[in-house]
């Protein structure tokens, strides 16, 4: 054995504690009072800066979907931000096409004519948001038909190619508006109102994603996709519904990205394929950067990486103008090669007893453990 | 007695060199049976054809009955037959308890219970369990953690968890520590014996498997060589031949 | 769309056409194909910036054609500066990395993607650019129709097929190629054996950077090249390697040839801006195609 276990089997005396997992610890509720604080106070405080905590709230939701596939099953998917555009597209379309007709709205020589009113408009992006939700979810169902059998850089590769498709077919369908795009409809009120608006919707979708996912990490489902991450194949000897779970876990991944992708178009008010819907090589990377600065794998490392990922990402803005973009990516590099386990890895190798990694003390009449 | 697994005229060829050629066993329900052969005999190749890790080329495989070899390993696993590795797999990054867990079976596990929690009464199996091969105070460890004995044991804790029909062994003493393999052996009767489970025990070591198992089989060049009870196996002048390379 | 397939059957001398254009853009995909098998293969690296060398190449050529003189001598520059680059890229980086699980690999190329294509944007600009070779275009009646095909495309395609007969003759008789092809083989005994394998990965890398240099060298005469190019020339090389395989250079020029056709066809059937799409296209394709074997084993693809 190696000497870092053995550190490890120092008897620790510990009180008996309930078995069943618990969705929350106490720092659990320290961390996510934390995050609620500042998600309340952030747009009080900082009111010009409303859309980029908002964006904020919307990377940290990237990280968290990328982690269900990347981090917790081992499937890492360069091809995520498909359903993003995917999501943008269909709640705008929806918003469109419930109130008038989509092509004549769309057509480059006369976009974005139609008028509508604040009620069809906050219908419109109800029921936009629930559909890009529901068909992402869809999409990403059938399209794990494609890929699922396919592993490790195969299936990296694969939903590249798919996000890459997405985004060059959107490009060339005339009904949504081709490579040129189209105008959101506008939001009837104050520039301010809309940003408090979606930075609400923003907000409450982290969140949401956040506690869907500490639940569904609490259940069974949870076990299951990290064994399909640690040994697939073993998985399948002991007979998990492995497909069934794979599929399962790109659907709810594509779910949240779907509504992400809705707010996301809103807010910026104007979509089209190549830089706003499909953006691999921006937003497509950057969930997987973020999950892997936060630390893979684990609940709060989306969180806490995408967070730090985003104050980073304005730094280079202010620091770097003009080299933004390079300096972006030599951080990205630099955050793969020389620090892969990220925060929470990292802490987790230095501190396990703070993630209950320790040898316990025997239970009565227990066996010598065969050493 | 009847037979839980009756493998008829199974063969196996990959590329031109035949692994199995048209092999017959029957595996009876309750009973320790176990397989030698000398190294590159078609013991493993004949582990996998059962559990459908690859399609076989003629023959056929029966469990309980039922025709499986066009049935995938999930769907096998699932009907109650479960294998362990050669070269022991678990899963290295989550802790012992997950891993005892996650082994639940999943032989009628609608879309829904994806979704459920773990109830106590499992924990509490698990836990059982891991005592049962001597991991309790390890439960909380990474298994990658454990050294190759343990995750052996823990492999076959993890099996047990799965209440299988049938366990199928590949070589699961291997690696362990000669003064261990008392206790294993000991661990295997009483999982035959006080749980039931039919054992299928490819082995090396002749002494654990002729004080073992009931009925053994022996495999040469892809071929079966002989079978019978352990004293007869013994005495087989083809068996002594094949181990010491006469053939 | 079908107007476009009901001209190919009118008008079979346009196949020809496609045919040519096809073959001599696809054995300059090879090339480039071919080093990413060489990197695969060897150390097990997914060369996700093998585009970005191909257009860094390009941009030697253009440069230096943009200076008045002829890009064509550009070659040997690019080649030696390539492989520099690549050399002291593994040094810094490939160098962590290849020990690590496949996925880090791929996605530390795909930073570095990310970087090049930022680099050479504030470098040299987003436009679109092409490196004049001042050969003419001659063009010959054929099948009931006039096929032109410009001269550099000609001496582009000759110019393959000497490197490529160089790299297999470097591969088969040098020192360093034998080595190679021991490390490609097993990494461990080629270490037992006494090969510097860390001198052969750096090498690989090194060489797969100075191939791409080449084709992108090439690319930027016949073709276009722009800085946010590359990642299609990735994704070709990409569905070459997979539907050929590694360790199969008759296989990479076959699936290459065919793949260049393909594109052609693709473009001229469903419209020039669907290009790109039958690329990746093309990708998926092969992927599910090489499920569809692999399942038949029982097996996934890995």
């Amino acid at each position: 054995m190696t000497s870092v276990t053995e550190e490890k089997d120092r008897e620790v005396a510990t009180t008996a504690e309930p078995t069943a997992r618990r969705v929350f610890t106490f720092n659990d509720y320290m961390m996510f009072g934390a995050i609620l604080l500042f998600g309340i106070l952030g747009p009080i405080l900082f009111p010009n800066y409303t859309f980029q905590i908002a964006v904020l709230w919307l990377m940290v939701l990237f990280a968290q979907t990328w982690d269900v596939m990347g981090g917790q099953m081992g499937y890492n998917s360069l091809g995520n931000i498909f359903f993003f555009g995917a999501g943008m597209y269909i709640c705008a379309v929806t918003q469109i096409g419930l109130f008038t007709d989509v092509g004549a709205y769309t057509s480059p020589s006369d976009p974005g004519t139609f008028n509508f009113t604040p009620d069809q408009y906050y219908i419109g992006v109800a029921v936009g948001l629930v559909f890009a939700a529901i068909g992402s979810a869809l999409l990403a169902a059938v399209l794990g038909w494609i890929v699922f059998g396919l592993r490790g850089p195969y299936f990296a590769i694969g939903t590249l190619g798919i996000a890459l498709a997405a985004g060059e077919l959107i490009g060339a369908w005339e009904w949504v508006g081709a490579g040129s795009g189209f105008p959101i409809p506008v939001y009837p009120g104050s520039g301010d109102g809309k940003s408090l608006f979606y930075y609400a919707l923003c907000f409450g979708a982290a969140i949401a994603t956040f506690l869907f996912l500490k639940w569904l990490y609490s259940t069974r489902f949870g076990l299951a996709i990290n064994a399909i991450r640690d040994d697939e194949e073993k998985a399948e000897a002991m007979g998990i519904h492995t497909m069934r779970h794979k599929t399962a876990a790109w659907m709810i991944s594509a779910f949240f990205l779907g509504i992400s992708g809705g707010l996301f178009g809103n807010m910026t008010g104007f979509i089209e394929p190549l830089e706003v819907a499909f953006p691999v090589a921006t937003f497509g990377i950057f969930m997987v950067a973020m999950a892997l600065l936060g630390g893979k794998g684990t609940i709060w490392g989306p969180v806490l990486g995408a967070i730090l990922f985003h104050i980073l990402k304005e730094a280079t803005w202010i620091y770097f103008l003009g080299w933004q973009w390079v300096a972006l990516g030599v951080i990205i590099i630099i955050n793969i090669v020389f620090f892969q386990q990220g925060i929470v890895g990292w802490l987790q190798e230095r501190y396990p007893h703070w993630f209950g990694i320790e040898v316990e003390a025997r239970s009565p009449g227990a066996k010598e453990a065969a050493e | 007695m009847s037979n839980l697994i009756e493998v008829r005229n199974v063969s196996k060829a990959f590329g031109g060199v035949v692994a199995n050629d048209s092999i017959s066993i029957d595996v009876p329900e309750g009973q320790i049976t176990g397989l030698i052969g000398p190294n590159g005999s078609g013991k493993t190749t004949l582990f996998n054809s059962i559990v459908g890790y690859h399609p076989i080329d003629s023959g056929s495989i029966r469990f309980k009955g039922e025709e499986i070899s066009n049935y995938k390993v999930q769907q096998i696993a699932r009907l109650g037959m479960l294998r362990t590795f050669q070269q022991t797999r678990i899963y290295a990054n989550m802790n012992c308890i997950d891993n005892m867990l996650i082994s639940v079976p999943h032989r009628n596990a609608t879309f829904f219970d994806m979704f459920k929690p773990y109830p106590h009464e499992l924990y509490d199996k698990a836990e059982s369990l891991l005592e049962f091969v001597g991991l309790y105070t390890k439960r909380k460890l990474p298994s990658g953690d454990l050294s190759f004995g343990q995750q052996k044991l823990l492999e076959f804790a993890m099996a047990l968890m799965n209440e299988p029909e049938v366990l199928l062994l590949d070589e699961p003493t291997a690696g362990i520590n000669p003064t261990l393999i008392n206790g294993l052996i000991d661990r295997l009767k009483r999982a035959n014996t006080e749980f039931g489970i039919t054992l299928f025990v490819i082995e090396h070591n002749m002494r654990v498997i002729m004080n073992m198992a009931d009925t053994i089989y022996c495999l040469a060049h892809g071929e079966l060589l002989a079978s019978g009870k352990p004293a007869d196996i013994q005495n087989d002048q083809r068996v002594i031949d094949a181990y010491l390379g006469a053939h | 769309m079908l107007d476009n397939l009901n001209l190919l059957v009118i008008a079979p001398f346009l196949n020809v056409q496609l045919l040519l254009d096809g073959l001599f853009i696809g054995a300059i995909f090879a090339l480039a194909a071919y080093g990413l098998a060489l990197v695969w293969g060897v150390m097990n690296v997914k060369n996700l910036c093998q585009g970005e060398f191909v257009i860094m190449g390009g941009y030697f050529a253009w440069y230096i054609g943009d200076m008045g003189i002829h890009p064509m001598f550009a070659m040997p520059v690019a080649i030696v500066g390539m492989f520099a680059f690549g050399w002291a890229t593994y040094k810094i980086m490939i160098a962590r990395v290849v020990e690590k699980d496949m996925f880090t690999s791929l996605l530390a190329t795909f930073g570095l993607a990310i970087v090049i294509q930022q680099g050479l944007n504030l470098a040299f600009g987003p436009e679109v650019q092409v490196a004049d070779s001042g050969f003419p275009t001659r063009s010959f009646d054929l099948l009931g129709g006039s096929i032109t095909v410009a001269e550099i495309k000609f001496y582009s395609f000759l110019i393959c097929c000497f490197l490529a007969t160089a790299v297999v003759a470097f591969m088969k008789l040098s020192r360093m190629g034998q080595a190679i092809r021991a490390t490609a083989q097993d990494v461990r005994a080629a270490k037992v054996m006494g090969i510097d394998t860390e001198q052969v990965f750096a090498f690989t890398y090194a060489l797969n950077a100075a191939i791409c240099a080449a084709a992108g060298v090439l690319i930027s005469m016949i073709w276009v090249i722009q800085p946010f190019y590359g990642i299609t020339h990735s994704i070709r090389s990409f569905v070459i390697v997979t539907a050929a395989g590694f360790g199969n250079l008759a296989g990479v020029i076959m699936a290459a040839l065919g793949l260049g056709v393909a594109e052609q066809y693709g473009g001229f059937v469903f419209g020039a801006e669907m290009q790109q799409v039958t690329v990746v296209g093309m990708l998926l394709l092969v992927l599910i195609w090489r499920q569809v074997q692999m399942s038949r084993y029982r097996q996934a693809v890995q």
